[in-house]
């Protein structure tokens, strides 16, 4: 027999409370659960009902992000959007506090999007398994953690139990060898990727990430990669960790400190996948041949190079992808063969947890400086977390920004989701750093184009799309 | 959650590839911390235009549509967020079962987790199944959840796959909570040999 395993075996081996038999499926422990305020209110509703407690509520880590406002402080408070939201968020702190778990709530100098505080404060570690009620939660997978997004229900259960019912999903290999031209970032392989895999081309499996390309990345952009494996349907999304990863996490908060930082390393450096493991599939793409990608349509594997041209619908045949190109064609307002370059935004967004860290800000001020936002283009740069925020304007990128005509917003998810007061109206086209550009995502008739924050900020500085390779 | 053992309905047609959560139910509409009430919101923006008004073209809104039980979509239904409250909003305007060639993941876990049944069939009964749909729009459907079968309206049944034990919970409407609250030993056991490698305190 063969007893090579892949990173994510190992992982899933160790977190067995009952392996899978063929009536049911495995009981899988939970090292870390994230909660927030959108998925989890009737998950504790549920807890209550059933006069359970939270098993290990020293596992769990709640924040507020998805309904925030991120509207400046006035006089020190955030305005909350409306009463419902207002209640929603006031449900998680009498939540948290009846459970006992940990908040990073608004006046927490920790608070920020689920996906930027865990890693930020050390708490994603390799080895993990972290399920959070967010299908965004692959992003933690950066580190060599099994980490998967799960409905309410799950949440509760998870709540009660620190398990999960799981079958044991299939394992795919995305290797990308090569070194990346300039101009091309983590948001263009990943969504390469998506283009070449489909929307639904990892339903049912967990990726893990290989090859040279994804070894020279650092930790942010290996997050920007993980975080949109969702896009492809995957299950979650793996790197193993390396010195990267290990360098990152030394130091944070909740890392391990003094003999435990050792045995942790030493653990963390068995995480790799063997030589001899069989994956189920193996893609490869090559990062010298890439170039910076955006989306044209209405799904995020609906995406083509910069300098491309809008597919002809006509060309996919005459099955459900045509219909589906035709649609979203439709609904972007684009004509097949058109050139996106040169075409005009009302709205250019950098953030949410796919790209709104120090690293994705720095890469858009250090586009933004000495120049200025077009006339009638709006542009909203909102940092993933307080931190974020405080380590950027410590670097005086705020005032970059602030110069250029662009908003400095206060944390949250903001526009990569219109439910907190942040969207784009009717037929406004934006640019956008983050993850899902699907009808209405952004705001009911809003039109999404994603991008890199160095495609969105040249964007910004021209006014309409822009390739950041040209821009003198 | 609801016991579903076997369904006979007439269908509602969706033939789009790729529907994503954020079409079944707008984020807007997630600032509730309630379960009920979001069928109202079901796929809002391809339902109503821009003031409200019900949309005369969207399936949905066909006047034989009242009353169907079972949706029938395409391929991928489901992508995107995890939002339990795409199923919740399906189960409240009066889906019990969705017909696909394929779900996302966690749609899937989700819907199976709220009493919404997932069939997934192979291409060709599913496209037999839309051309019969076709012919005759309100012809009944039957979801054989004991069986693992759906016989569409020229009586040919077909074989759908389902976790024996998310068939089990949804046969006799007990959810996997409980299951699960009675692992409590071998949970116990687990937590004894395993040291938690971080603590958010
Ligand atoms: S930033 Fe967007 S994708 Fe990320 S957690 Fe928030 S709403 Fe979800």
């Amino acid at each position: 027999m063969n007893s090579a395993r892949t990173l994510f075996e190992k992982i899933w081996d160790d977190h067995l409370v009952r392996p899978e038999t063929e009536s049911n499926p495995a009981v899988l422990y939970v090292d870390l659960h994230l909660v927030h305020e959108v998925t989890s209110p009737q998950a504790f509703a549920e807890l209550r009902s059933r006069g359970a407690r939270v098993r290990r509520p020293e596992l769990t880590l709640a924040t507020m992000d998805h309904s925030t406002p991120t509207t400046p402080r006035a006089a020190g408070r955030l305005q909350v959007l409306d009463t419902q939201a207002a209640a929603q968020l006031e449900q998680l702190e009498t939540n948290c506090e009846e459970f006992g778990i940990q908040l990073f709530g608004l006046d927490d100098s920790r608070q920020g999007i689920v996906h930027v505080i865990g890693p930020e404060q050390g708490l994603t570690q390799p080895g993990m398994t972290i399920v959070c009620g967010d299908s965004h939660t692959s992003t933690h997978g950066a580190f060599g953690a099994l980490a998967f997004g799960i409905g309410t229900s799950e949440v509760g259960y998870v709540l009660a139990t620190q398990t999960l019912l799981q079958r044991k999903p299939r394992n795919m290999e995305i290797r990308i060898d090569g070194v990346l031209p300039p101009g091309v970032t983590a948001k263009d392989i990943i969504l390469a990727i998506i283009a070449k895999i489909g929307i639904g081309g990892a339903t049912g499996s967990v990726l893990e990430y290989t090859g040279s390309a994804i070894r020279s990345l650092g930790m942010e952009e290996r997050m920007t990669i993980c975080n949109m494996s969702i896009e492809a349907g995957a299950r979650a999304g793996l790197i193993a960790p390396d010195d990267t990863t290990i360098d990152y996490i030394a130091g944070r908060p909740f890392a391990p400190a003094g003999a435990a930082w050792a045995a942790a390393v030493a653990r963390w450096s068995q995480l790799v996948s063997d030589d001899e493991a069989q994956y189920d599939r193996s893609v490869h793409l090559d990062a010298t041949s890439l170039a910076p990608m955006i989306t044209f349509g209405t799904n995020p594997s609906m995406a083509i190079p910069i300098d491309g041209r809008v597919p002809d619908p006509a060309a996919a045949g005459s099955g459900a992808e045509r219909t589906d190109l035709d649609k979203a064609l439709r609904y972007m307002a684009l004509e097949p063969g058109q050139p996106l370059l040169g075409r005009a935004v009302d709205v250019v967004f950098v953030g949410s947890c796919t790209n709104s860290r120090i690293s994705d800000l720095r890469q858009a001020a250090a586009v933004m400086r000495g120049r200025h936002v077009a006339p009638g283009v709006r542009m909203l740069v909102v940092p993933g977390s307080r931190n974020v925020k405080s380590e950027a304007e410590a670097e005086g990128l705020d005032r970059v920004f602030m110069e250029a005509g662009a908003e400095w917003r206060e944390a949250g998810c903001s526009m990569c989701i219109a439910m907190n007061g942040d969207q784009l109206q009717p037929g406004q086209s934006a640019v956008s750093t983050s993850n899902r550009n699907f009808e209405g995502r952004q705001g009911k008739g809003g039109r999404t184009f994603l991008a890199s924050p160095l495609t969105a900020a040249a964007t910004a500085v021209t006014g309409a799309i822009a390739d950041i390779r040209a821009l003198s | 959650m609801k016991p579903l053992t076997s369904l006979t309905s007439s269908c509602v047609v969706l033939n789009a590839a790729n529907v994503d959560t954020d079409q079944i139910i707008p984020a807007r509409f997630l600032k509730t911390v309630e379960r009920h009430g979001l069928g109202a919101y079901l796929f809002a923006d391809w339902r109503l235009d821009g003031q409200g008004r019900t949309r005369p073209d969207f399936p949905l809104n066909a006047p034989d549509a009242g009353g169907a039980a079972i949706l029938v979509a395409g391929h991928n239904f489901g992508c995107g967020s995890s939002r339990e409250h795409a199923p919740w909003a399906l189960l409240d305007f009066g889906f019990r079962a969705v017909i696909s060639t394929g779900f996302a993941d966690i749609f899937r876990n989700n819907a199976l987790k709220t009493g919404l049944l997932p069939v997934t069939l192979p291409a060709s009964a599913h496209r037999a199944l839309l051309e019969q749909l076709s012919e005759s729009p309100r012809a009944p459907v039957t979801i054989d959840l004991e069986a693992q079968a759906a016989i569409l309206p020229d009586g040919t049944p077909h074989r759908f796959p389902i976790d024996p034990f998310a068939r089990h919970c949804l046969l006799n409407g007990v959810d996997e909570l409980g299951f699960l609250l009675g692992q409590d030993s071998a949970i116990a056991a687990y937590e004894s040999t395993h040291s938690s490698p971080v603590c958010t305190r």
